[in-house]
């Protein structure tokens, strides 16, 4: 049997190195666009401010992306390592766009990332140009990939389980390609990968503007992060609706879960904007009316399920499962069987819902009816962790249009420096686009669960055989060494911003001429 | 569906090949900067010096990292079942590979920013281990491959796997990581000696000219005894070679002498355990006459040689299973399906050309020998 411990264990291990890895990541999107835009701007217009800018985002860029490939690389092997049965299971299917990722994105931006560093005195303008908008195209295309990857685990089209190998296999590429959920899903994440890089800079900028220091680097690079930041956070809500409405087609009980719709209401659905758990199952709740029902079915008319039907759907497709995994044993005892492939080709989509029931024996074809209702019953997701990340997720969303919209404005009649407040604010918001996109994380993943790829394989199902002190020894160890390195690297950060731009675009660094951190001339330009 | 251009087995050769390709790119490409860092705390001792040899890869290692990355990546799509069993039950030697690798970047990025003594130590310190942990490493497991190691499967094609990370440190394990370390550093001084000048190019060049000695002797140890003394694999059934990749549907057993099968019936596979001493010989007389290209020519042949050699030894199997032979994932059983494999080997006809322009030409951009001046001028040398 599989050791229930060790499968939390995996899951807890997947979800931090997720979720710290995901803390470079969104800051190399949005900061690699942002630098290629500064630097655009210095080619064009020949000022050695924009040079300087494009530079000293650089250096920060730098550190981050350091720490987003140490982070990488265990992503990419965590999957054979402790998801083994899932990389069998899937690998047909998910490893390509992830092998894909590695040909077209990673290569491209890790091989100029290089050029981007070194290559200043060594290549024209317009080719070092090249090179920096090189490196956030490949950073870019490298989500794109990776999101068609996880988007098929949230919507696994255009594969079919093949009882000869017990894996799925991929029948329609195209289709794992162009996946609604996908698409919805890269533009949303990129999105909120340029907010979190608009914030950054706005947020580094105005605390020199509060400092009285560099204040013509930090002047432009407000207006640049106020722009790309205003375009980027609309898209991540509305773009982030067009998740919503995917995740009714293909995901009910995660939108059920998320709104706390414990029965299906007559459409048009409400909204919920709050909810307090009073016990029971009961909870005091402020709707807005109709609003769920056109966000998520783009109609007054189609009824948004709710948990106790999906669970009674649930329970109907683990019995046609069973149906499957019998004709699978039939195949199994004689290959040659038509009869039972027959039957197994037409209950196969079902396959996965049967599985839920490894939770409870081995032998799932003599399952009973009470371990059939539990199993139902297990692919509700625990409500209130999702209900509320949702909702945090939603309110850093459109705190970012508002705050955004304000900087814009007061960019477009030149009073950045106007108020003290306000870029007091403008420091203070720095953290909340990494909590937007943990919990947005936290929505989409735990969201699916029991599933690791819905409807197909169950996640208790596709970890990887280890022993408990694997687990012990392989988390101890992540948690000491990224603990560690965040520390490193938050300090290091604070010492560059501290010591700000170079005059000339020079970093005193290690170059000879200095350190970071001895004071620096007033620039001079 | 359309129909598939190319037949299952003639897809499952070329991407056993190609599986050889990425691991030999690595081993090459990434396998200079693992040598390198292995290196670093011995032939450079200054500061001064150090940071010639970090910045003399500085630039490139992060691009070359990626043939490891994506040799993952392709492993993952071609060969689903290699990489779950594999990964899996090396686990916690992968986990020691992880956490060197993640020393790199870090170290790279971090070292510079700080000018004291003691800081640049820890992260000189860091680069070593995160050269030489994985470079030694990747040996061990391959040498592990060539013992067997102990999975089987159940009806679902779930693993059980009953070995555990100090069973893999056998002596010939150990010997094969030896091989690959001393083939990588050889690598890592070659490349030093080429584009360095100076006492530090002085001592890579020695320690180069034993590295290459060492593998070569280590290499001709191991294949003696991989020949005589320990069991190798063999099928013992008919396999289909465009069947389905169902690996519990053939035989197989386990003998001693079974990886010289492939030599005896086919001579010309001895060409490649022949090449793989002839460039270690090569890179010994380059390092020892100072002539950085040859040295690096030598040295690159002795490591896609070796490769070569083990691909072509355990042919057909990738991954034998000691503890139910039959469970052993061969090249016709283990694969992705006709149409994945197709469709990765059309992406990768695209890419791989774009990718060995853009990186030969970062190549060229950053070419010409690192000093200590050259690095004063620019500001963003670690």
């Amino acid at each position: 049997m599989i050791d229930p411990i060790v499968v939390e264990l995996s899951r807890l291990q997947f979800a931090a190195t997720a979720m710290y890895h995901f803390l470079f990541v969104p800051l190399t999107l949005g900061l690699s666009l942002i630098m290629a835009i500064m630097e655009s701007v210095y080619v064009m217009t020949g000022r050695e401010v924009w040079r300087r800018m494009t530079l000293f985002w650089g250096t920060l860029f730098g550190i981050n992306f350091a720490m987003g490939v140490a982070t990488g690389i265990v992503m990419e092997f965590q999957f054979g390592m402790n998801w083994s049965y899932y990389s069998h299971y899937v690998g047909d299917v998910f490893g390509a766009p992830l092998a894909i990722e590695g040909l077209m994105a990673f290569f491209l931006e890790a091989t100029f990332i290089g050029l981007f560093f070194f290559g200043w005195d060594r290549l024209p303008r317009v080719g070092h140009l090249a090179v920096t908008w090189l490196t956030g195209l490949g950073a870019n295309l490298s989500a794109l990939w990776i999101l068609i990857a996880n988007g098929w685990m949230q919507n696994p089209v255009g594969a079919a389980l093949n009882p000869d190998t017990m894996r799925m296999e991929v029948t329609d590429f195209a289709a794992v390609l162009f996946n609604p959920v996908a698409q919805a899903k890269f533009v949303h994440t990129v999105s909120a990968g340029y907010v979190t890089g608009s914030v950054f800079v706005l947020a580094v900028s105005a605390l020199f503007l509060l400092q009285r220091k560099h204040r013509d680097l930090a002047i432009r690079s407000m207006v640049v992060a106020a722009s790309f930041g205003l375009a980027s956070a609309l898209s991540v809500v509305v773009l982030g609706d067009e998740s919503g409405y995917v995740a009714t087609e293909h995901q009910k009980m995660k939108l059920a879960a998320m709104e706390n719709m414990q029965v299906t209401e007559d459409a048009p659905a409400g909204l919920t904007l709050f909810a307090v758990p009073t016990g029971g199952g009961q909870s005091l709740t402020v709707k807005i009316p109709w609003v769920l029902g056109l966000i998520s079915t783009r109609s007054l008319d189609t009824e948004v399920l709710g948990m106790s039907e999906l669970v009674e759907r649930a329970k109907a497709r683990i019995e046609n499962g069973l149906v499957a995994a019998k004709a699978l044993a039939a195949i199994k005892a004689n290959t040659t069987d038509q009869q039972a492939r027959a039957t197994f080709t037409a209950t196969s989509k079902d396959f996965g819902y049967a599985l839920l029931l490894k939770k409870y024996r081995d032998d799932i074809e003599n399952a009973t009816p009470e371990q059939i209702a539990s199993a139902a019953q297990d692919t509700v997701p625990d409500v209130w962790p999702l209900f509320w990340s949702f909702r945090i997720m939603a309110g850093v969303g459109f705190f970012f249009i508002a705050f955004f919209a304000f900087w814009f404005w007061q960019a477009s009649h030149r009073r950045l420096e106007k108020h003290r407040w306000a870029l007091w604010l403008g420091v203070l918001a720095l953290p909340l686009p990494w909590v937007g996109v943990e919990v947005g994380w936290i929505v989409a993943e735990y969201g699916r669960q029991p599933w690791v790829v819905e409807g197909v394989l169950p996640t208790f199902y596709a970890a990887s055989g280890l022993h408990f002190w694997d687990l012990a020894i392989s988390l101890g160890f992540f948690l000491l060494v990224y603990t560690t390195l965040a520390i490193i690297m938050v300090w290091l950060m604070v010492r560059v911003i501290k010591a700000g731009p170079k005059p000339g675009g020079i970093f005193a660094e290690d170059a000879g001429a200095g350190l970071v951190g001895t004071p620096s001339p007033v620039p001079a330009e | 569906m359309h129909a598939i251009p190319l037949d299952y087995e003639t897809l499952r050769l070329i991407w056993w090949a190609l599986l050889g390709v990425l691991l030999i790119g690595f081993a090459i490409m990434g396998g200079m900067d693992l040598g390198v860092g292995a290196l670093l705390p011995f032939v450079a001792r200054t500061d001064d010096e150090r940071r010639v040899l970090i910045n003399l890869i500085g630039p490139t290692w992060e691009g070359n990292q990626v043939w490891l990355v994506l040799g993952g990546g392709a492993i993952f799509a071609a060969w689903p079942t290699i990489y779950a069993v594999s990964f899996s039950g090396f686990y916690l030697a992968m986990i020691a590979i992880l956490l060197a690798l993640i020393l790199r970047p870090v170290g790279f990025k971090f070292r510079g920013k700080v000018n004291n003594p003691a800081w640049r130590s820890v992260w000189d310190w860091a680069l070593f281990v995160g050269g030489f942990v994985p470079a030694l490493i990747f040996g061990v497991a391959v040498g592990n491959v060539f013992l067997g190691v102990p999975f089987s499967f159940d009806g679902n094609m779930r693993i059980t796997y009953t070995g555990n990370f100090f069973g893999l440190l056998t002596p010939f394990a150990l010997l094969a990581g030896l091989v690959s370390l001393s083939m990588l550093v050889t690598q890592g001084a070659a490349i030093i000696a080429k584009r360095t000048t100076g006492p530090v190019a002085d001592r890579a060049a020695r320690y180069g000219k034993i590295a290459a000695l060492a593998t070569a002797v280590l290499f001709i140890l191991g294949g003696v005894v991989c020949l005589f003394l320990i069991a190798g694999y063999k099928v013992t059934s008919v396999q289909d070679m465009a069947g389905p990749s169902a690996p519990l549907s053939k035989t197989a057993i386990s003998e001693v002498g079974a990886w010289a099968h492939n030599y005896s019936a086919y001579p010309w596979m001895l060409a490649a355990p022949i090449l793989a001493i002839l460039g270690s010989v090569i890179a010994y007389f380059g390092l020892n006459a100072r002539a950085g290209v040859t040295a690096i020519l030598g040295s690159s042949l002795a490591i896609f040689s070796i490769i070569a050699t083990t691909g072509l030894s355990l042919f057909p199997f990738l991954l034998p299973s000691s503890l139910d032979p039959k469970a052993s994932l061969t090249v016709w059983d283990a694969s992705s399906s006709q149409l994945t494999l197709f469709i990765m080997l059309l992406v990768t006809l695209v890419f791989m050309p774009i990718i060995l322009a853009y990186t030969a030409w970062v190549f060229t951009v950053m070419r010409g020998t690192v000093t200590t001046k050259s690095l004063g001028r620019n500001p963003n040398a670690y």
